[in-house]
């Protein structure tokens, strides 16, 4: 359970955004309003789907490693994250 | 390659594989436990702390658990796996696959829009973290997930608008007045009834349009006659559990077509038709949890040799399995629901090809040679799940690495044998 009293902070897009420990990469995307985590090959904009890796929809570059499952991943102190914009 | 050795080897850690590697572990064998997620309890049990999954892991604490680990390859006696600290082959006597399920996701036009998330994705992100509280959600598609979802939600403080569930309303209904025979299953229906109190229950209604600029903005419901669109932030749909069967017919074992995307097709024993390859949970046909959790003991004492206690526990199971296929038989798929994408829906989601180019094909080997479907990272999880519903088609074809690597993994090649534990004959021939 995402615990409230110790948050850190992530750079998503050059930005910071402070997260719950715990707390998934899709998921503090989506809660720092980046809806849109990657484009798709014809330029649409997509965002996290299955939620369990599956379906690979939100792919993002984390800490210079692109591809990387978003869902997949929770968030570290000082992690750095770039979306695709659509 | 680094190389690990084990006397059972057993992929993932829900239900089925934690009950697996407890009963294996009781017996005295070296377990490991492999898992895609940085965390054990798949799906069901994702993000419960110190609940369900915990108490499971505390049983099976002497294995080795290999976390954010996923199995890229495999054959009998070996699987290789793609862990943080790089490749690693994984050499054992017996694998127990308990690949789990996932959602079967259907095309309609806008489902890609950001904001359309699977009904059990939306469930699975919330255990995550995601934050719901006053978010408007409508939850839609088909099977007792929906309700377990809306619960969730609720619980965190969303505004679920409604649940539009596809089946008819009489089979919901006849289902629910069947639950007497089930009183455990009886309890946790009224529960989630309680949970979902006055939340909209629309039964023989499926969502048939999602719409937004950018992002998700309001879905059309459909009854077949009348339709209505509500403004929303999320549409979680899923249409029920697809079994993960890649790895099992990556390492040959015979998967039955008759489910939808195929089910592992297993014996008494959870044994599958490769020797030393064991199955359990919604692998082998979606069963929900406590069946999961029945089947991975049985796999994990058939393979750690104690036949006879696994046996033990199989009349439990065929109740299990009873009451499932009354569940699968209430909540079958309107053919509506499997006609809703148009000939511009994007189908497959990686590759974005449209459903028209799709559609006149004849097979999922034709659809992926003519327009490339099922050939992005996903690998046709999606669309060729959603083509074994619409079309029939059996997307059987597990070829290796069966999740992306890295090509500084592919390169890292295990020993053609090991020394010390030689692998099966049909094992080294890989």
């Amino acid at each position: 359970m995402p615990d409230d009293a110790a948050e850190f902070t992530i750079t998503i897009n050059g930005e910071p955004s402070r997260v719950a420990p715990g707390t998934g990469l899709a998921a503090a995307l989506i809660n720092a309003g980046v809806w849109t985590i990657r484009a798709s090959t014809t330029g649409e904009p997509r965002s996290a789907v299955c939620g369990m890796g599956a379906c690979h929809e939100c792919r993002a570059e984390v800490d210079g490693v692109p591809g990387v499952r978003a869902c997949m991943v929770v968030c570290r102190p000082g992690m750095n994250v770039r979306t695709s914009d659509a | 390659m680094r190389e690990r050795f084990f006397d059972i080897a057993i992929v993932g850690t829900g239900p089925a594989g934690l009950a697996a590697a407890s009963e294996a572990v009781r017996a005295g064998r070296s377990v490991a436990v492999i898992d895609e997620s940085p965390g054990v309890g798949g799906q069901v049990w994702r993000g419960s702390g110190g609940g369900e999954a915990a108490r499971w892991r505390t049983k099976a604490e002497d294995a080795t658990f290999l976390l954010g680990a996923a199995v890229y390859d495999a054959a009998p006696g070996r699987l290789l796996v793609n862990t943080p600290d790089g490749a690693v082959c994984v050499r054992a006597g017996a694998i127990v696959l308990a690949t789990g399920a996932r959602e079967l996701l259907l095309p309609f036009p806008g489902w890609t829009l950001p904001g359309v998330m699977g009904a059990g994705g939306v469930q699975s992100m919330v255990k995550s973290g995601m934050r719901v509280e006053g978010k408007r959600v409508v939850i839609a598609g088909s099977g007792p997930l929906l309700w377990a979802v809306a619960a969730t939600l609720r619980s965190r403080g969303a505004d679920v608008l409604g649940i539009a569930e596809q089946a008819p309303g009489k089979a919901v209904r006849a289902l629910a007045a069947s639950l007497w025979r089930s009183p455990a299953k009886a309890v946790q229906a009224a529960t989630l009834a309680w949970q979902t109190r006055g939340v909209p229950k629309w039964t023989g209604s499926w969502p048939v349009r999602a719409e937004g600029l950018g992002r998700l903005e309001r879905v059309t419901l459909s009854d077949g006659e009348r339709t209505m669109t509500l403004e929303c932030d999320l549409l979680g749909v899923g249409f029920g559990l697809v079994p993960n069967t890649t790895l099992a017919s990556l390492l040959g074992c015979r998967v039955q077509p008759a489910v939808v995307g195929g089910a592992v097709a297993v014996d008494a024993a959870m044994g599958t038709t490769v020797a030393g390859v064991y199955a359990a949970g919604e692998a082998v046909g979606i069963g929900g949890v406590d069946c999961a959790i029945l089947e991975g003991r049985i796999a994990g004492l058939a393979a750690a040799g104690s036949g006879e206690r696994a046996m033990a526990l199989s009349p439990a199971r065929v109740r299990a399995r009873a009451f499932a296929a009354r569940l699968e038989s209430a909540f079958t798929l309107r053919p509506e629901v499997l006609a809703l994408a148009d000939e511009r829906t994007i189908l497959c989601r990686c590759e974005d090809v449209p459903f028209g180019e799709v559609v006149g094909l004849g097979s999922w080997r034709e659809a992926k040679v003519h327009t490339r479907c099922g050939m992005g990272p996903c690998q046709g999880r999606v669309c060729g799940s959603a083509l074994a519903a619409i079309k029939g088609w059996t997307p059987n074809d597990a070829r290796p690495p069966i999740v992306p690597v890295p090509v500084s993994v592919l390169m890292d090649q295990p020993a053609a044998t090991a020394a010390d534990h030689p692998p099966k004959p049909d094992g080294a021939a890989v």
